[in-house]
């Protein structure tokens, strides 16, 4: 099929239909609103469940029991809703439930501001909810993209048993862009929900339970360790991200989402000028994307970290950098989303006081 | 001597030993739900979600799926179960500070939209797990351990009571408090349960069960004197009887 021209928070939502969803809970928040305006009356023409929540809150509680009870699931929302919801994502990760969560990023901190911005990359790649867990969090770049990991996550969500966050931008949510929903991305092989709680111990011939409660440590920390192994393997086979004109670069800028978009703009102006620079992309934001550090050329002397946040994926790039290569960095924060002439302009700086 | 069983555990319970205090009737109250699972045919489908508190191992107990709900979420739980599992029963074992503290909106909201789910609410006036702080329903001159010279209201209000409260949402169908200090209230409490049920299987939505419980250890009284008190003090407070009943029409025509 042709692409079709859509808004981006709707076209999130149509994915997550065809991405086998069965049920949304939600609330509220700006600027996230189509993606529960448009579900509203789509899931129920196409016979799935969904309940406008009385808060974000009993919505990520709907989910766990849904979910719990062996449906695909969604919730989406914004920053401080995402704040809200930490409780029922440690408590899904802890009791392995899957589900996947659209976070359309806005300034903060508190209600901050409903522009575009990064600023919860910590929120996401670290969590707000208690104990040792993680989600796998995939910060798409197009509306292209962004379909087809959405429809992609249930299945990741399914396969690990656990969270998936898509974590975009209001650039992304509240832009237009041609997408096509009818592409099918890779599925993942997946066992039948023989853990689901669902009322069908009488068929089942046994109970199933959904807990995240281990009263003896030793249980407890056993527990961890198998959920560690699950993040390890998340690690290794996850890690998403582009590397653009790297070939021959010696400067490198690292950005995802729509600092990306704006950095290939930049990219083209400073290639014209005759400065090798190129783009590392992570997609997948946690697990951060190591590799793509491991595979950058020793052409490279410089990684410019540019992000809409005062220096959040800065650390993970310093952690990966290990001390090797030069870092800068970058930030417009508040909801300001920065000009390609402002990467230009540090990047002609990098170049600048290497020369003096 | 031929030996014959006139009385056994329900088969709604699991063999695993109840983990409540002497004299506490969270035990009385969870052999009353599983006897009319299993009496009315719902046990297999059924889906219970533990709340926070003393009835947190509730899911050890029901022998049924179940689910361990966050404090107070055990209704935004089983709304989430009820909506994507609609022939399942579902229901939710929630204390009073679980239910009427940080849980008030999931309940209020439960109600609002008439979710076709039953809540027991058991109601013993402070909170049990955590060593008996106050709780909302606790009463003014219960002595607590976060209200030790007794509650006042000038500091923290009147006890809060759930079932009058949640008989001014329009979406609730079925509300009822009782108890089970003795075996007629016993067997007044298990007819409530059986409605409540029958409510959700007509879907004709949201019901809640209310219990006046006891909890010795934490009022520092013998499990008689525990129930004396419940009797003189709390279901003065919280009068026992059906608060709404929507259904009440309907049955009468039948």
């Amino acid at each position: 099929m042709a692409k079709v021209l859509m808004k981006g928070n709707e076209a999130m939502a149509l994915a997550a239909i065809k991405g086998g969803c069965d049920a949304f809970f939600g609330y509220p928040i700006t600027p996230q609103n189509e993606i529960p305006e448009y579900l509203s009356t789509h899931m129920a023409d196409h016979g799935r469940v969904f309940v406008q929540a009385e808060s974000e809150v009993a919505a990520i509680n709907m989910v766990y029991g849904a979910s719990g009870a062996g449906a695909r699931v969604l919730t989406s929302s914004s920053s401080p809703g995402i704040a809200l919801k930490q409780e029922g994502i440690s408590y899904m990760a802890g009791s392995e439930l899957p589900c996947v969560i659209i976070s359309v990023m806005r300034g903060g901190p508190g209600l901050g501001g409903i522009q575009p911005s990064q600023g919860d990359y910590n929120q996401i790649t670290r969590g707000g909810g208690n104990g040792d867990y993680h989600v796998l969090a995939f910060a798409p770049e197009t509306l292209l993209e962004t379909v087809d990991i959405v429809k992609q996550a249930f299945d990741l969500a399914d396969y690990y048993r656990n969270p998936v966050m898509i974590a975009v931008d209001g650039l992304i949510g509240q832009m237009m862009e041609p997408v096509d929903l009818d592409k099918k991305p890779p599925r993942k092989k997946l066992k039948p929900k023989d853990w689901a709680a669902e009322g069908l111990s009488g068929v089942r011939g046994h109970r199933n339970t959904i807990v995240s409660l281990h009263l003896d440590p030793y249980e407890l920390e056993k527990h961890n360790l198998r959920l560690k192994k699950k993040y390890d393997e998340m690690v290794k086979k996850e890690q998403r991200y582009e590397m653009i004109r790297m070939d021959d670069a010696e400067i490198a800028i690292v950005a995802y989402g729509s600092v990306a978009r704006i950095a290939r703009s930049a990219v083209l102006t400073l290639r014209e000028k005759g400065i090798k620079v190129g783009i590392i992309r992570p997609l997948s934001i946690w697990p951060f994307p190591e590799k793509a550090f491991v595979e950058t050329p020793d052409s490279v002397h410089t990684l410019l970290v540019a992000e809409m946040s005062l220096g959040q994926m800065l650390q993970d790039v310093k952690i990966v950098n290990n001390g090797q290569r030069t870092i800068k960095f970058y930030g417009r924060a508040g909801g300001v989303v920065p000009e390609a002439e402002e990467i230009v302009k540090e990047v002609q700086k990098i170049v600048r006081g290497r020369q003096s | 001597m031929k030996t014959q069983t006139i009385y056994q555990k329900s088969s709604g319970l699991t063999a695993r030993a109840l983990t409540y205090c002497p004299g506490c009737t969270h035990g009385v109250i969870h052999k009353l739900v599983a006897e009319v699972l299993v009496e009315k045919g719902l046990l297999e489908t059924a889906v219970g979600i533990a709340s926070v508190g003393c009835s947190v191992m509730s899911y050890e107990f029901f022998n049924c799926d179940m689910q361990q709900a966050a404090h107070g979420r055990a209704p935004a739980v089983a709304t989430g179960i009820k909506r994507v599992r609609p022939d399942a029963t579902v229901f939710t074992y929630q204390g009073d500070g679980d239910l009427a503290s940080i849980g008030m909106a999931e309940i209020v909201h439960a109600a609002h939209r008439s979710e076709n789910v039953t809540v027991i609410f058991v109601n013993n006036a402070i909170y049990g797990m955590t060593g008996g702080q106050m709780a909302p329903t606790t009463l003014i001159g219960q002595k607590t351990t976060t209200s030790p010279r007794g509650r006042e209201q000038a500091q923290t209000g009147l006890p809060l009571r759930m079932s009058e409260m949640l008989a001014t949402v329009p979406g609730a169908t079925y509300l009822e408090r009782v108890s089970v200090h003795d075996p007629k209230h016993i067997r007044k409490a298990k007819k409530a349960i059986e409605k409540a049920f029958d409510v959700q299987t007509k879907k004709q939505g949201f019901s809640m069960i209310e219990f006046v419980s006891t909890c010795p250890v934490n009022w520092g009284l013998t499990p008689q004197d525990s129930l004396e008190w419940a009797v003189e003090n709390l279901i003065s407070y919280y009068p026992l009887g059906v608060f709404k009943d929507a259904t009440a029409g309907e049955d009468h025509e039948n």
